[in-house]
């Protein structure tokens, strides 16, 4: 595998001056075009986390001066989904890390199966992601301006013949549309080129397809996750609001609260909602990563496009190693 | 050429640091066991104790991707302190911040009290959870 790859990439240099097929003019060597990219990467990360900081700036100066607001809000947030994200981003950066090893060692095919594990799971941790957003769109949480949660409230029954027929959020609907229109593109993009017999271009595009089914499998295991604990969890949030709805020491700030409480969620949404734009990135990279990688483009001194995109992963996944006990965690 | 393209191989010998399959697998398991413990320990009350507990075991969560599946351990110093120069500015952001903060209390709560709302009481921070 690695030497085929190897003869064959050398074939397919011409008559420059240069060794890899791949490395750009002004580089005189593979390694010197590696530690450049890799130090592009680095300060490109660097301003990545300066970016979220600002984020977590917010964070830490409202939970600094409110830290009840916090307490009270974290309640609406589920500890065992957060937890499930976190292990299947942890998971990810496993294969992603796997993947980098592969592709150092000129391991084309397990490179793409490894990228391609990591692109299913970015998917699937957005399908929990999403049955968490809709959930809390359910309650009627959404960022401060038109929060107004009170002990009476009942949800709006969940409106659309396929969230009756399946006892689904609606929500969940309205935000699975686009993964299912992109699923069905990719699974024809792969048929019509299997047809044309091309089969790397075909293999990409049923790659996508069951990167997005990750999505599915995320959004249906969480929503089925959400329904088990549906009566509890409703319990769970009278029992936070009662009191403070009838404390008697707390009547001034009962006034304030439930719009308070809202800040805490405009923070998350912002903070996830950020995060998860970057793994729809990562995500589109990863693609980029596994077209490259069924071309056969990896040998030992050119995988450099696999290490940095790995780094952007990871930083993904640090951010949300953060976010998981600040948001999810508290008491 | 020849000689050129062996020089090449050699090279790439010398920058491609690919790590093993056992250490990758090692500190995936680590990962997750910190995580469950991280969810274990916030259902035992510490109180004002929690957050700080959990940021530990989250940073040193962090450092393990860091340090092996970002490769730092093996990183040129020149990478590692780039990226590292972000925590010192975001020490500072935050820091400076929060110094700043109350300055603007009092103007805030005249603010207030010309809209007639109520002042919200500042309680301290444990009191308002029971």
């Amino acid at each position: 595998m690695t030497a085929a790859d190897l003869t064959a990439a050398t074939d397919d240099h011409h008559d420059e001056h240069h060794h890899g097929p791949f490395i750009a003019h002004h580089f005189d060597t593979p390694m010197q075009q590696f530690d450049s990219g890799k130090l592009g990467i680095w300060l490109f990360l660097t301003t990545e986390i300066l970016f979220f900081s600002g984020l977590f700036c917010a964070y830490t100066l409202y939970r600094y001066h409110h830290p009840e607001i916090f307490v009270d809000a974290s309640e609406f947030l589920d500890k065992i989904l957060g937890g499930a994200n976190t292990i299947v981003l942890l998971f990810s950066s496993l294969t992603m890390a796997w993947a980098v090893r592969a592709a150092q060692l000129g391991q084309n095919k397990l490179a793409g199966r490894l990228i391609l594990v990591t692109m299913v799971c970015a998917a699937l941790f957005l399908g929990i992601k999403a049955v968490e957003y809709s959930h809390k769109w359910d309650l009627n949480i959404w960022v401060i301006s038109k929060y107004n949660f009170n002990a009476d409230f009942v949800p709006p029954a969940p409106e659309g013949a396929v969230a009756r027929a399946l006892g689904i959020s609606q929500w969940l609907v309205n935000l699975s549309i686009i993964p299912a229109i992109l699923f069905s593109g990719f699974l024809i993009g792969g048929f019509v080129y299997r047809g044309m017999g091309n089969k790397v271009v075909s293999s990409f595009f049923f790659g996508l397809a069951i990167m997005m089914s990750g999505y599915f499998l995320g959004a249906i295991a969480g929503q089925m996750y959400q329904n088990s604990i549906h009566e509890h969890h409703d319990a769970a949030h009278t029992a936070a609001h009662i009191p403070l709805d009838h404390g008697p020491a707390q009547a001034a700030d009962a006034v304030t609260r439930p719009q308070a409480i809202g800040i805490f969620f405009s923070i998350y949404y912002c903070m996830t909602g950020l995060h998860a734009i970057h793994v729809m990135a990562g995500m589109a990279f990863l693609s980029w990563l596994y077209y490259r990688s069924l071309r056969l483009h990896w040998r030992p001194d050119y995988f450099g496009p696999v290490d940095y995109v790995g780094l952007y992963w990871h930083v993904v996944d640090l951010i949300w190693i953060y976010l998981f006990p600040l948001l999810y965690l508290i008491k | 050429m020849a000689n050129h393209q062996h020089s090449d191989h050699h090279d790439s010998e010398s920058f491609a640091h690919p790590i093993s399959v056992k250490l990758l697998l090692g500190v995936f398991i680590s990962l997750v066991s910190l995580t469950i413990l991280t969810i274990l320990v916030n259902d035992l009350s510490l109180g004002q104790l929690d957050i700080w507990v959990a940021l530990v075991i989250a940073t040193i969560k962090a450092s393990l991707v860091c340090l092996f599946f970002m490769h730092m351990y093996w990183e040129k110093g020149v990478n590692v302190v780039a990226f590292f120069s972000s925590l010192l500015f975001i020490t500072l952001f935050i820091g400076i911040t929060l110094m700043d903060t109350s300055a603007y209390r009092d103007s805030k709560d005249a603010f207030r009290n010309t809209l007639d709302l109520p002042v919200p009481v500042v309680t301290p921070p444990v009191s308002s959870t029971e």
